[in-house]
């Protein structure tokens, strides 16, 4: 190995292991310096290829560093910090083990140089993802993780198919640039897009992410999409399917982030939501799109983070989650208040936050392209992000009908974790060039012309005049104890009920050939223990007629012989003289 | 016990609160007229035209959910049944 220290995916994965070993302060305090350390050495690596290492033949590369990769391991490590400071008073080690680990792979896939090591990151990512689902330990949770695990070791074996193939066609491990050519680039393709939560593959996300614990969410809402989004960034910039994917993305989830009745399904919606303007960057693949996409991705991370830590502190002090159970906390909960906004308003892409400093690269390269359907449609998701995300989480959760539940803000770590989260989306908004100079290509872009900052401030400010004047009317839609049907139906309905199908199917010509089987047997043993039966009698009663019983006495006798025989009450004895006589017999013939 | 914060529970403040918002919307509308504009596409020359959508926007996607919860929504133990 070379360059300093050891990568910062081993950093983690390495470290997580010391975690259990740690109690109370000193755990806390050593789990908080894992991303320091990892981000020191990522600031200080040299670019180009390093942590190198030979392995039967192929060459692991574990440190490709170049600008793309290292602005998503800045924002990976940064938000690894403030989900473990969010976490850092929750009792249970598995989930503190699995956060450390997952976080380390999402590392390692964003620097891996060859297929070999990212395959080995990306499924350890999966695992390690699964428990942070099963740490809510509930039946429900159980079963999300269960589907979540399956989904997403199908669309490793997409990823492992693409990438044997791959290498056999290339000869080489190592990757770049893909392109939707071929087969093995559509296998490749469809697992990475799985990992996106790209429609149609998307269901896993809001079925699994809103069940993981308060604290577990917030990572995992951060690192599998985006290093997906990495992934299509380094391999399929430039897809124009990546363009309609993302469109539809921005599009059909917001209706469902309106109907959903728990906060953080919301949420979960709106993160698909926000992936499709990563995808359509990805998709047109100019410099300014590219360069949008990955600002997207890091804002969004910071931004998606903070609400679910929002939505992850009203949980852990109330207990409950969904609009119709609470409402009316700003009174006692301010700061979690406070910062949900800043979360909200980052999302929606007001002037002076985060998302309005990425968002707008996108949304501009869509016009630089002349893509007219495609404008008009982030423009409708950008007031609908406004309308879901920005005013639903935050009014249905701190304002709107008083639940009576009178919950304090959560603990100082939580309200740090939150503050610096809300910090950064502000400075971010603020002054975006430091974030600029981060991205992978160098382009003049300014985000606050006039022009722009009043159009966004006319579109997001009217579509909250609708969302008052629907609410003051009545007509917006209720908050009902409901779920809504997503594609997910299909293997949880469709197939219970194949299951089901074949289970009354395959089962009844199973049973029936069984029954068959058992029949012909049967019958066949009871047709020969007959004649068996009569020989015995046949050759007895000629035996006893030469002895000289009559009438009663030889039916008597036949009778006995009959029942011993049926009932295979014969003594041995019997059958020993039956069997040497048998043999005399054959004897004296021959 | 903390005191609890009231501040949107008087009417009065919520008032207050709406009569700022439309005194915003108004501002926003007027502060086209001063501002060097560059619009994306055709349609965007229009004054307003992004208020329009903005609000519209919300409208149809409040009207579609509406529609989509007839076809999607089920009880809370449907996938338990």
């Amino acid at each position: 190995m070379t360059g300093n220290l050891m990568p910062p995916a081993l950093i983690f994965i390495a470290g997580a292991l010391l975690i259990p070993f740690l109690r109370g302060k000193p755990q806390g305090g050593y789990m908080l310096l894992i991303p320091v350390v990892s981000l020191l050495v990522l600031m200080n690596a040299p670019t180009g290829r390093i942590w190198t290492l030979d392995f039967w033949g192929y060459t692991l590369i574990m440190g490709r560093i170049d600008k793309l990769s290292l602005v998503f391991g800045y924002v990976f490590t940064i938000m690894a910090f403030l989900g473990i400071l969010f976490a850092l008073k929750v009792k249970d080690n598995l989930q503190h083990v699995s956060a450390v680990v997952y976080a380390g792979a999402t590392l390692g896939v964003v620097f891996a140089g060859d297929f070999l090591t990212l395959y080995l990151f990306w499924e350890i990512m999966a695992v390690s993802s699964t428990f942070l689902i099963l740490a809510s330990r509930t039946d429900a949770a159980r079963n999300a993780g269960f589907r979540y695990i399956l989904v997403h070791l199908i669309g490793g074996l997409f990823l492992l198919a693409g990438i044997v193939l791959y290498i056999q066609e290339t000869g080489t491990t190592a990757f770049d640039y893909i392109g939707l050519t071929g087969t093995v680039s559509w296998l490749i393709f469809i697992g990475i897009a799985l990992n996106a939560a790209a429609i149609p593959l998307h269901a896993w996300l809001p079925d699994a992410y809103p069940m993981g614990t308060p604290t577990s969410t917030v990572f995992l809402s951060a690192f599998t999409t985006k290093s997906a989004v990495y992934m299509l960034i380094r391999t399929f910039p430039g897809t124009e399917l990546l363009i309609w994917i993302g469109a539809f993305m921005v599009f059909v989830p917001i209706f469902y982030a309106v109907l959903e009745n728990d906060i953080r399904r919301v949420l979960a919606y709106s993160l698909l939501n926000q992936i499709g303007f990563m995808l359509v960057g990805t998709g047109i693949g100019s410099q300014l799109a590219l360069n949008g996409a990955v600002a997207h991705a890091f804002c969004h991370i910071l931004y998606k983070g903070l609400l679910f830590m929002a939505a992850g502190s009203v949980l852990q002090m109330t207990g409950k989650i969904k609009c119709t159970e609470i409402g009316g906390l700003y009174k006692t909960m301010p700061l979690t208040c406070l910062f949900c906004m800043v979360g909200a308003a980052s999302i929606s892409a007001f002037p002076l936050f985060s998302g309005f400093v990425s968002k707008s690269m996108v949304v501009t390269a869509t016009v630089e392209e002349h893509l007219v359907l495609v404008y008009l449609v982030l423009q409708f998701a950008s007031a609908g992000v406004f309308h879901h995300a920005g005013i639903k989480v935050p009014f249905f959760t701190f304002f709107g009908h008083d639940s009576g539940i009178r919950a304090k803000d959560p603990s100082w770590n939580m309200v740090l974790a939150m503050g610096l989260a809300a910090f950064a989306c502000i400075f971010i908004g603020v002054f975006p060039q430091p974030l600029y100079n981060l991205l992978p290509f160098t382009v003049e872009y300014i985000p606050y012309t006039g022009a722009h900052v009043v159009g966004q401030l006319q579109l997001l400010m009217f579509g909250a005049l609708a969302f008052a004047l629907l609410i003051l009317s009545g007509y917006y839609p209720p908050e009902i104890k409901s779920i809504n049907l997503d594609v997910d139906w299909t293997y949880r309905k469709l197939g219970t009920a194949a299951y089901r199908f074949l289970d009354s199917g395959l089962n009844t010509v199973n049973r029936r050939t069984e029954q068959g089987l058992m029949t012909v047997v049967k019958s066949g043993s009871a047709f020969f223990r007959q004649i068996t039966v009569h020989l015995i009698l046949f050759f007895s009663v000629n035996l006893w007629l030469v002895l000289g019983y009559r009438d009663k006495h030889l039916a008597l006798k036949k009778q006995q012989l009959y029942n011993d025989v049926v009932q295979g009450t014969l003594p041995v004895g019997i059958g020993a003289a039956a069997a040497v006589s048998f043999v005399v017999l054959i004897y004296v013939l021959t | 016990m903390k005191k609890e914060l009231t501040l949107f529970d008087k009417p009065k403040n919520v008032k207050i609160l709406l009569i700022c918002f439309y005194c915003a919307l108004v501002v926003l509308v007027m502060a086209e007229f001063f501002i060097h504009p560059h619009p994306a596409f055709y349609f965007e020359q229009i004054k307003g035209f992004s208020a329009v959508y903005g609000f519209f926007s919300c409208v149809l996607l409040i009207f579609l959910a509406k529609l989509l919860r007839m076809v999607v929504m089920k009880k809370e133990d449907y996938y338990d049944r």
